[in-house]
């Protein structure tokens, strides 16, 4: 009888725990162990890349934490890896400090079943599974146009403070914003020169001199580097012309905050570490869970971010960039 | 009696490389695996290599403080000359090349012209790892063939073993016979103890120490090598103070820092105590600072202790001999 009663309880207790698995499917496992990883722990921009991503983790029930080297060598980062696959933890979310020599060791985490996601600066593919890429060209190509066009009314002559003539990335986004231009919605709008600070803050600030003085109907700077736009917006908050010349770029809010208050400069952009850092770990959720194996194509959701698709690469792209100004600056601290 | 009790501070260090491994199993369930024991000991594979020949070094009264730099130079020597198209073996004999060169340098420096090693060494520490920098800049040289790679991160087939440990092992075992062993050995011991007198006996004691200081450049290039290998990267800051640990471990391992005195055993006891307390704290999260402030702690503790202890001995024998007297 006793027995009988064990058996039909027990009976019951595994038809429920299926009943809650099969509810459970499509929705992340709960307490995944997930370690953050940083290039360097305890500076201000993975600080807050880190909470974020454990902000997510928490989210979804897993266990986050975040250990990394208090020194940029690759060294130092190879010895974590092995002690997060030693405390078998079931995905590492990493920002690499070396393209290559990382490798192995992921190689050896992702064998033993550990998933592996990157963010800010990738690996090889073969040593992860996702990356998530916090800007594509395009969109922060697009984005500082269209700001810098909201900010002069859409209508003026505009210069660009770029970093050196053979950076990669400037370059591409130079290309992207020279094309955009063409469209009908920028018409009136004309780029006159396009100046080179070096990303050296002397020259970006005798750089933006010069643009004042030679272009003297000039209404607006893009400098799409966080070098050349804070000393644009050191030489402009001096100068007469200050309120005038609107001055946007890629900048960070602990660098821009004292000229966002003085007027100097009215919104500039950046991606959100914060999101960077929730987007990698749902990333890193749902490969753990196995829901999503980092094929192209493939989609999951990154809660209040909403929905992402993996791309060519196992990259996934975070989005367009964050605008900062007045109302939203003081969120921010890196 | 001296000797009796240098083979108890030994006895101490092998002691403690068991608690440790205790009590890293104590912090962690995922201390005492196969696998996280395969990892921490691989970690610390060039600061074993390179302790062996800083222990020779020491025990003359002298000491090396630009090994790691030499290691950095010439993992970006391998790396240059790799990625000039070079045959990777004519690379890594370049690199060997440049150690011996390095560890001459030095020796010269000290022999001939007389000059202290500390002085010395602290200053080709900044000038090799200056001219890592002059080599390679700021750039990594990775993509190195995948069967190199592979001796540098992989394990002896069909155990845990890394192979760069394997290395040490036999170089380890070839040190203690050739200190313990031989005429040479035993004339380290003389000149560290006495190097006046031992010149007195006919010891070449020039020559006996610019040998050491090439051959512990050597053993940089090849803890550069190894380096590089393992971690698929050749870099001018490769392993940046890493003599720290170096030395750390020699003097841990009952080595006198004023020459003459200690063993092989001692040094290699040392090193893997060094190597369990570190990974034994980083499993359960501790930051690297506070691992840095744990070895500069061992490292003070191993120079005072024993001098303490000397101390108390000679204060009790007076006090023995008041009595005697008395």
């Amino acid at each position: 009888m006793n027995k009988r009663l064990t058996v039909s309880a027990l009976t019951l207790s595994l038809g429920l725990l299926s009943a809650v698995g099969l509810a459970q499917t499509g929705s992340l496992k709960k307490n995944l162990k997930i370690a953050f990883l940083p290039k360097i722990i305890n500076i201000p921009y993975f600080t807050t890349t880190d909470n974020g991503g454990l902000a997510a983790i928490k989210e979804f029930g897993g266990v986050g934490k975040a250990v990394g080297p208090s020194d940029g060598g690759a060294s130092s980062q190879v010895s974590y890896i092995n002690t997060l696959i030693a405390q078998r933890q079931d995905a590492i979310v990493l920002a690499a400090n070396d393209a290559n020599a990382l490798v192995p060791s992921l190689k050896r985490a992702m064998a033993q079943g550990i998933k592996v996601v990157t963010f800010d600066s990738d690996v090889a593919p073969d040593g992860r599974n996702i990356f998530i890429n916090q800007a594509k060209s395009d969109g922060i190509a697009k984005g500082q146009i269209e700001l810098m066009s909201k900010l002069m009314g859409g209508k003026g002559e505009f210069a660009i403070l770029s970093a050196t003539p053979n950076a990669t990335n400037q370059n591409a986004w130079i290309a992207i914003m020279q094309d955009e231009l063409k469209k009908p919605a920028y018409k009136d709008m004309k780029l006159v020169k396009i100046a080179y600070g070096n990303d050296e803050d002397q020259k970006s600030f005798t750089e933006m001199q010069g643009l004042l003085q030679a272009y003297p109907n000039l209404k607006g700077v893009i400098s799409p580097t966080t070098v050349g736009v804070a000393a644009a917006a050191r030489y402009l908050s001096t100068s007469p012309k200050k309120g005038k010349v609107m001055l946007t770029g890629l900048g960070t809010p602990n660098q821009m905050r004292s000229f966002v208050k003085d007027g100097t400069v009215t919104a500039f952009q950046l991606w959100n570490p914060g999101d960077l850092g929730y987007l990698a770990a749902y990333a890193a959720g749902s490969l753990a869970s196995g829901m999503i194996t980092g094929k192209e194509g493939e989609t999951f959701t990154a809660g209040k971010l909403g929905k992402y698709t993996v791309g060519k690469n196992g990259e996934v792209v975070l989005g367009p960039p964050t605008t900062f100004d007045k109302s939203n600056i003081d969120k921010f601290n890196f | 009696m001296k000797r009796r009790g240098l083979l108890g501070w030994e006895l101490s260090v092998i002691v403690l490389v068991f608690v440790a491994l205790f009590g890293g199993a104590l912090l962690s369930p995922d201390f005492l695996t196969a696998s996280n024991l395969s990892f921490l000991t691989a970690n610390f594979s060039e600061v074993a290599l390179m302790s062996l020949t800083m222990t020779l070094i020491i025990l003359v009264a002298e000491i090396d403080l630009s090994v790691a730099s030499i290691l950095g130079l010439c993992s970006a020597v391998l790396g240059a000359l790799f990625a000039a198209g070079w045959p990777m073996p004519l690379a890594i004999l370049a690199a060997f090349g440049v150690g011996g060169l390095a560890g001459l340098f030095n020796g010269l420096l000290v022999t001939r012209l007389g000059l202290p090693s500390l002085a010395v060494t602290i200053g080709t520490l900044a000038l090799y790892r200056g001219l890592a920098y002059v080599v390679l800049g700021d750039k990594a040289i990775a993509d190195f063939p995948a069967f190199y790679t592979n001796l540098g991160f992989g394990s002896i087939p069909g155990t845990q073993i890394p192979i760069p440990m394997a290395l040490f092992a036999v170089l380890a075992v070839i040190t203690a016979i050739v200190l313990h062993g031989t005429a040479f050995g035993r004339s380290l011991y003389a000149i560290g103890a006495n190097e006046i007198a031992a010149r007195f006996a006919g010891l070449q004691v020039t020559r006996v120490k610019l040998s050491l200081f090439v051959l512990s450049g050597l053993m940089s290039a090849l803890a550069g090598t190894v380096y590089t290998f393992r971690f698929a990267s050749a870099r001018a800051d490769n392993a940046s103070g890493f003599e720290l640990s170096v030395i750390a471990a020699v003097l841990l391992g009952g080595v006198s820092i004023f020459g003459g005195k200690g063993s092989v055993v001692g040094t290699v006891a040392a090193v893997f105590l060094i190597g369990i307390i570190n990974g034994a704290l980083t499993i359960v999260d501790v930051s690297n600072e506070i691992l840095t402030i744990v070895t500069g702690l061992l490292l003070i503790f191993s120079v005072l202790l024993p001098n303490l202890l000397a101390r108390v001995r000679s204060a009790r024998e007076r006090r023995a001999r008041g009595r005697a007297v008395s």
